[in-house]
């Protein structure tokens, strides 16, 4: 789950990490009224969106009083803000981030992320702050400083020692550094975070150390358990369909082409996308039913691919194992009776009950098409979606 | 012999008196695996299915002889089990629960690195050796007798590739599902050196999907050292980036990840790779 800068600044100034003073607001009148409790100064107006690189698309604006804050907040507040991560379509900004301005001497990175390979998180500092770091990644590695930490001890204070004087900081920033890298890592750990970037973290004029920007996800598997992250899902940031099909504990992903899935499994969805796209098609979702699906689930499933009007033709593919194809088949059939689906389907199951299934597919009187294998049901459905 | 399940496995079921432990423990059984019994706190002492139940894992080991177990029991408290089972020095633990929170994987991860014990899993189909034994939810009656080891980060994807080689008259030797999780204890490179030194495996199919570099890994491995052939095929080739595709594993993140770059890594490495999963039975009967 992806939240916004204001909402992990909150949580980690929760933890003891320094922020800069800032309030969000949800529409552009109250932007001057913050500017003015944040004592009349510079502030920044910062467009909230789950994406990237807003100060580039125009999101992020230096305000030099409250009557400058009010005016940009009206030109951010609404707008389409456009950034290379959010895709040619945009975002919508319907939250503002005022914030005191402050003072910058250095930009610098940290992030802390889960290395798979060791099973560790690992912390990645860099002089290269307010860059993107991947690119750092690319053309400069050795500027990408890291410490791995060992989960028995946690992060151990020798280590934020060396990112600090690799960071080039010195006298009592080293301290500072030390304190505000173990509440980030109390908060990555604290809250089941998967990514948590504070870029840039900057040294001020006054040598402070301040999270200016603070990005966070976290681990879907472990929400859960943290009652005090549920409410801070913003819906506005997904797609409609997206979140429909989350109330059904489906795994959908709504993407641009005219072919909608319905898989069992979530590598078997990926390769009949892959397998749609080789056939000249282009796949409308990734749906994956999951393993023990039933009646109810694939009713559900239909309902979801027909509300994507870009779908002109249906591919279902099933591998029974656990899931029996005659229980599938009945689901279809009655799903597609019900619902009336007006588009062409193409059917290909195989394991345990198939030919049953296949029987109750035949005898349903609906024109279902069917296929032998995923190559022969890829290249019919891209025909009749054509 | 197989590798990691044959005629001396003695499987303890974590979980067996849920409806999922008791479905796949009958399935197990049926395929002639020797099922020894179940664990679930608080109910030791009892019997399911003709099955003891016992409350620790210590337990049930004494009082059966497992030595390895397969893992049905919720989400919250699968890692948990997992070492518990290797606290039990078991050899071998398969864990199917799909969505245990990365942190606790990780934590019982760091615990596992002092135990004997193999992970497979979590978010896996299992451990299937056709003809022997299995410890997971793969259908046995789509498998075949036969040489062709399979090694995938998943599911359904792996019963394809099992299905088609079957319709193609090759049987498989073992087929490993190593799950699609961020953090799994069996990577591609661990099951390949296994096959490696198994006389009855001839061949390989490793199927893996976006996300990490599990795959580039074995890519390596299989470079420098794996001397049979192998067949590989990624999904998630139109994956848009930034989404997690099903398997809380499978993400494109930063721009790293993708099945292209996996794929050319393979390629360069000499394993026939396929764009089409449909593909991967003709493929490896191209090789044998």
């Amino acid at each position: 789950m992806k939240i916004h800068e204001y909402q992990a600044k909150q949580i980690l100034a929760t933890y003891g990490v320094p922020v800069p003073a800032g309030e969000a607001v949800f529409t552009a009148a109250d932007a001057k009224a913050v500017a003015e409790r944040l004592g009349g100064g510079t502030v920044v107006v910062k467009a909230q969106i789950h994406a990237g690189g807003r100060g580039k698309g125009g999101g992020v604006k230096l305000a030099a009083n409250p009557a400058d804050a009010g005016t940009l907040a009206n030109q951010i507040h609404g707008m389409t803000l456009i950034t290379h991560q959010t895709g040619p379509e945009g975002r919508k900004v319907s939250r503002l981030l005022i914030e005191q301005g402050v003072p910058i001497a250095r930009e610098l990175y940290l992030g802390i992320v889960i290395d798979r390979a060791a099973a560790r998180p690992v912390i990645m500092a860099s002089q290269d702050g307010g860059m993107e770091i991947e690119a750092v990644a690319e053309k400069t590695p050795e500027r990408i400083h890291k410490e791995s930490v060992d989960p028995a001890t946690g992060l151990i204070p020798f280590q934020a020692r060396k990112l600090a004087f690799a960071l080039g900081l010195e006298g009592d920033q080293v301290g500072k550094f030390g304190k505000m890298l173990a509440s980030l890592y109390a908060a990555f750990v604290g809250t089941d975070a998967s990514l948590l970037e504070i870029n840039p973290l900057i040294v001020t004029k006054t040598g402070d150390l301040l999270a200016l920007d603070a990005k966070m996800t976290f681990d879907d598997s472990a929400i859960g358990r943290h009652p005090e992250l549920k409410g801070l899902r913003d819906l506005e940031e997904e797609d409609p369909l997206e979140i429909e099909a989350s109330k059904f504990s489906l795994n959908y992903i709504r993407l641009e082409g005219t072919i909608g899935c319905m898989v069992n499994g979530a590598g078997l969805a990926m390769a009949t996308m892959d397998i749609i796209k080789l056939a000249g098609g282009e796949p409308a979702n990734f749906l994956d039913v999951g393993g023990g699906a039933n009646k109810e689930q694939i009713r559900n499933a239909f309902k979801i691919l027909m509300s994507d009007k870009n779908v002109r033709a249906v591919l279902i593919n099933i591998f029974g194992g656990i899931l029996r194809c005659d229980i599938l088949a009945q689901g279809v059939v009655d799903a597609v009776q019900e619902l009336g689906v007006g588009v062409p389907i193409v059917i290909r199951m195989e394991g345990t009950n198939v030919e049953e299934g296949k029987r109750i597919l035949r005898e349903s009187g609906l024109n279902f098409t069917t296929a032998n294998s995923m190559g022969e049901a890829a290249l019919k459905v891209v025909e009749l979606a054509r | 012999m197989a590798i990691l399940l044959d005629k001396s496995t003695r499987l303890l079921v974590q979980g067996l008196t849920g409806k999922e432990g008791t479905f796949h423990a009958k399935q197990a059984a049926d395929y002639g695996t020797i099922v020894v019994g179940g664990v679930t706190p608080g109910k030791g002492g009892t019997t399911h299915e003709g099955w003891p139940i016992f409350n620790t894992v210590a337990d049930a080991v004494k009082a059966t002889g497992a030595n390895t177990s397969v893992i049905f029991v919720p989400a919250a408290f699968a890692a948990d089990a997992v070492m518990e089972a290797g606290d039990a020095e078991l050899r071998l633990v398969v864990c199917i629960t799909e969505g245990i929170p990365t942190l606790d994987m990780m934590r019982a991860f760091t615990h596992m690195k002092s135990k004997p014990t193999r992970v497979i899993g979590p978010n896996c189909p299992g451990v299937i050796s056709p003809g022997k034994a299995k410890a997971g939810i793969i259908p046995g009656h789509i498998c075949r007798e036969g040489r062709v080891g399979i090694v995938s980060k998943s599911g359904t994807l792996t019963y394809e590739a099992i299905h088609q080689l079957s319709l193609l008259g090759m049987g498989q030797s073992s087929c490993i599902g190593i799950g699609g999780d961020p953090l799994i204890g069996t990577s591609f490179v661990d099951v390949l050196k296994l096959f490696q030194d198994d006389p009855e495996t001839d061949a390989v199919v490793m199927i893996g999907e976006i996300g990490g570099t599990a795959e580039e890994d074995a890519a390596q491995f299989i470079e420098k050292s794996f001397k049979k052939p192998v067949v590989g095929f990624i999904a998630g080739q139109t994956a848009p980036p930034g989404r997690r595709m099903g398997h809380a594993g499978a993400i494109i993140a930063g721009g790293k990840g993708t099945a292209a770059e996996k794929m050319a890594a393979l390629s360069a490495a000499g394993v026939k790779v396929v764009k089409s999963p449909a593909d991967i039975g003709t493929a490896v009967k191209s090789l044998l």
